[in-house]
């Protein structure tokens, strides 16, 4: 008889698929969404093995914002090439209207472009069940985070009716016009997520590594001067060697100063450093604890 | 304050050898264990203890811990490992369903995964589901308190989720002075109880997970205990890779993977043994035979794949195979069965309706299924039987289930992934129950159907017509009666063989000893249904004017039909008319209360979603009615 210890990644990678297979097995018209960022990158590599020999057969899509990273956009575009999957860009035609940006809106970019967009990319092309990237590892509100996590008609996520999940065995039976988001890295950690792109050799933004770029310092965060929208007010872009440990629209992600250019000195600078992954996300500044609200509004 | 043992920091090791850590680190197994003790035992304040020490906690996060330990913690100046965890207090308050908490530590040899089932309420139902993945349960007493009704509770559900390994983590050894009498009273009191429920093994550990005794190494405070520290022991206790793979080889069929013509794999997660190219396989419920031609995956063919992976696997043989059967090892081959003895874990508001059809899921297959009466219930404190007709919200109970068609599985005890199952109401389509497979009773084998001479087919044609169920349903007063009468007259002048089974009637009867509560309305229709099926049988049209108030019985007699032979007649009459009609006096008395359980004053109508006809008896006569339903029936 063989005995074959499986590694703590190896079952995480088996339990990832197995929620990828039962998904595309229970529902009519899924999408993964695909942010660009190293969880994304995580949960398409997952996707390519959970259905080889063939593509994964659901296409990805991309909320949009216009603001991130050139870089992001330039990964977004290969990956879905190099899977053999078809990549759907969604853009709220409401707030490209209105012109709204992260400088001068606030919370409302965010509300408009990622939380709207997303309904609005949902219902235009009827997708019943929506892959996200959200691991439990990431605060404390996700910790209860179901792995099917269940919406409204009208997208809204009803704390008090979400249905328990045992052993292996999801449900996935809802009514007409209801959805599903499924998170099938729930499990994973942030080191997690970094040894298995190590381990697997997936490709990442440049952007998590470090490397000389022009910043400016702004309320205590370092943000990248990305493109010739960002408003200089009198300030002097300086170079500096920085990386980002999340990613997300480029003034509203804050830097962190680092001589970290491999991923396995990413990795090390991880373990030693002392702050949390959110850290540099503004969202998380501008509402504490608003995670809650923002998922009942549709937000992930 | 202990300070976190030495094993703990490897931040030499990461700063001087990225490369060997990761090496190392890439070699981690996994292990999953649930936390049983209320807030009073310590238990979030040793789920913080573990994330502290494993230094799962950042410095913004200690930061923020240290200001509220200072302001609302319970320890004075000490940090209150507690508030890591317990943010979900406030989630309660608000009504938020919290079945589980993941929390996430990894150590040098081992990633955890803790399911954390916070409060009292909703308790087994939490705990149940917590305990369904997990391998191992801490099982936490106060020193102080030694064994109470609620370690009782924890121990019985640790047990029926089959969870193999179980720690008795005897917590707040500091405020009994390190007393080893104390600590051995509350073992051997546990070992009997332990004995009681069949649970063999279990290994005690003092600890305090406050002052950090016993958690990541031996604590000087307990000189007398010779045992391991917590955390080494989750460590090192043995995480059944080998066990499971000795099994014979099951996999349930997940998904067909047909990128193109040459290709048709079967993908799935292992449920148990190994599986090898050339190896013979059967694929249950059919029985069909082949052997193993490849095991595919993205990182090119293997050799070998064992349980808990998840593969696509070919076949040398083109043999039907689809999404819920097993393929399994031929020559150990999985029961096949379609009912069985099981133990029910009730989790929805709604209670258990016994006779109603249910969607039951085990392994990857879905199936229609009706539960029995409970035999009995199980008091989950006292583990005591008590007679009991239904189940409510997170109660226990052993029940017989039939599912409307064979189904390979194994008992719950040998195997969780194809002994265990959800129960989904039809309806609503929450997950109402989870089960566990006893065996099977094998039913089916024993009564074999008895096939006869004449089949159905030829007692229609003897009557030159098509046998059909008409069924009527609406509210009371709508109008069903009448026109059922109406349109079995007109069929009789057409020389059609027809029945009529009315609601009243069959109450006097074959029903009589049913009420009107949602239980019997269910028994009801079952046994009307099933009437109603022997008269297709012998060839008859079939009229029926039933409320049939439920959904999920129409759609279980639909079911017991031929496709195409069960028309579903709406008789859509609105509340107001229907109780302005008040033919036989009933809603009055409904109003008044002196009827208990009427269909649309305190009992519901769930309207058809997509009837076979719709007839708006505000628009149409009896007589136009009549003539509608036959145009359908006989165009």
């Amino acid at each position: 008889m063989a005995n074959k210890t499986l590694t703590h990644l190896q079952r995480l990678e088996a339990e990832s698929i197995h929620i990828m297979r039962e998904v595309v097995a229970e529902t009519e018209n899924p999408v993964m969404l695909y942010s660009v960022g190293k969880d994304s990158a995580v949960m398409l590599h997952l996707a390519k093995k959970a259905f080889y020999p063939s593509p994964p057969p659901f296409p990805l899509l991309h909320v949009d914002t216009t603001w991130k990273f050139q870089e992001m956009y330039k990964l977004r575009d290969k990956a879905a090439k190099d899977a053999g999957m078809e990549l759907l860009v969604y853009q709220n035609p409401e707030a490209q209207e209105r012109g709204i940006n992260p400088f001068d809106h606030g919370s409302l970019h965010t509300d408009m472009w990622k939380t709207e967009g997303l309904k609005q990319a949902l219902d235009k092309y009827g997708f019943d069940a929506a892959f996200g990237g959200a691991r439990r590892d990431e605060e404390k509100a996700r910790a209860k985070e179901r792995v099917f996590s269940f919406r409204s008609a009208n997208h809204r996520w009803d704390p008090k009716n979400q249905r328990a999940e045992l052993w292996n065995i999801y449900n996935a039976r809802k009514a007409k016009g209801e959805s599903v988001r499924v998170f099938p890295i729930s499990n994973w950690t942030e080191l997690d997520i970094w040894q298995y792109i190590h381990l697997e050799g997936i490709e990442i933004v440049p952007l998590y590594m470090s490397a000389m770029r022009p910043t400016v310092v702004r309320d205590g965060l370092t943000i990248m001067v990305d493109d010739d929208r960002f408003p200089l007010n009198g300030e002097e872009p300086v170079m500096r060697s920085v990386r980002f440990r999340t990613l997300g629209c480029y003034p509203l992600t804050g830097a962190v100063e680092s001589e970290a250019t491999t991923l396995p000195e990413i990795i090390q600078e991880m373990l030693l450093t002392t702050t949390s992954e959110r850290q540099g996300r503004a969202i998380d500044h501008d509402q504490a604890a608003s995670m809650e609200k923002k998922k009942q509004e549709g937000y992930f | 304050m202990t300070t976190p043992d030495p094993i703990y920091k490897t931040d030499a090791l990461i700063a001087e050898n990225i490369d060997q850590y990761l090496e190392t680190h890439q070699h981690k197994t996994m292990l999953r264990f649930i936390t049983c003790g209320s807030v009073d035992d310590g238990k979030s304040t040793l789920i913080g203890r573990l994330l502290y020490d494993s230094k799962m906690i950042f410095e913004d996060q200690l930061a923020t811990l240290e200001a509220d330990s200072k302001r609302s913690g319970t320890q004075g100046e000490e940090i209150d490992f507690a508030l890591l965890v317990d943010g979900l207090a406030a989630e309660r308050e608000q009504g938020i369903t919290i079945d589980v908490a993941y929390r996430f530590f990894a150590t040098e040899k081992r990633k955890f995964i803790v399911a954390d089932t916070p409060g009292h309420e909703q308790y087994t139902r939490n705990m149940v589901t917590g305990a369904s993945t997990a391998d191992l349960a801490v099982i936490l007493i106060d020193a102080r308190k030694g064994i109470l009704t609620q370690t009782r509770r924890h121990s019985y559900l640790v047990k029926l989720l089959g969870i193999r390994h179980v720690v008795l983590a005897v917590n707040k050894m500091d405020l009994v002075d390190y007393d080893q009498d104390t600590f051995d009273t509350i073992v051997s009191d546990y070992r009997t109880f332990a004995d009681s429920i069949g649970i063999e093994e279990f290994t005690a550990i003092p600890i305090s997970g406050f002052k950090g005794d016993n958690i990541t190494a031996p604590s000087d405070n307990t000189a007398w205990y010779k045992g391991t520290a917590l955390l080494p022991h989750l460590e090192t206790v043995s995480v059944e890779d080998s066990l499971e793979q000795a099994e014979p080889f099951r996999m349930p069929v997940q998904w067909v993977n047909r990128p193109n013509l040459d290709f048709r794999g079967f993908a799935g997660l292992i449920a148990s043994g190994t599986v090898r190219p050339g190896d013979e396989v059967r694929v249950l419920p059919s029985g069909k035979t082949s052997t193993i031609a490849k095991i595919v995956t993205f990182d090119g063919d293997r050799d070998i794949a064992v349980a808990g992976e998840s593969v696509t696997l070919t076949l040398a043989d083109e043999i039907d195979c689809s999404r819920g059967q097993v393929i399994v090892a031929s020559k150990s081959p999985l029961e096949v069965a379609d009912q069985f003895e099981t133990t029910l874990v009730w989790m929805d508001e709604q209670e258990l309706v016994p006779g109603r059809a249910y969607w039951m899921k085990i392994g990857t297959q879905t199936v229609s299924a009706t539960v029995q009466e409970p035999k009995y219930e199980v008091n989950v404190n006292t583990q005591e039987h008590l007679a009991s007709k239904t189940l409510d919200l997170n109660a226990i109970g052993i029940a017989n289930i039939t599912t409307d068609r064979e189904i390979p599985f194994a008992a719950y005890k040998e195997s969780r992934d194809l002994g265990g199952f959800i129960l989904i109401d039809k309806i609503s389509n929450q997950t109402v129950a989870a089960g566990m497979i006893h065996f099977s009773l094998r039913r089916a084998q024993n009564v074999h159907w008895q096939a006869t001479d004449l089949g159905r087919d030829h007692h229609a044609s003897m009557k030159h017509q098509k046998a059909t169920v008409l069924w009527l349903t609406g509210l009371s007063g709508s109008g069903k009666s009448t026109i059922a009468n109406i349109v079995e007259k007109k069929l009789a002048r057409m020389n059609r063989h027809t029945f009529l089974l009315d609601g009243d009637n069959v109450r006097h009867g074959l029903n009589k000893d049913l009420g009107f509560t949602e239980a019997d309305r269910v028994e009801n229709i079952r046994r009307v249904g099933e009437v109603a099926k022997l008269m297709t049988d012998a060839g008859l049209i079939v009229i029926t004017a039933f409320i049939s108030p439920f959904r999920s019985e129409r759609d279980m007699v639909r079911s017991m039909m031929q496709p195409g032979e069960f028309v579903e007649v709406f008789v859509d009459t609105p509340l107001e008319v229907a109780e302005s009609r008040d033919v036989k006096g009933l809603y009055a008395k409904a109003r008044a209360g002196e009827l208990k359980n009427f269909t649309g004053i305190d009992s519901p109508y769930e309207h058809p979603e997509a009837p076979d006809m719709h007839i708006d008896t505000t628009i149409l006569s009896p007589e136009e009615a009549a003539d509608a339903i036959i145009a359908r029936l006989i165009p």
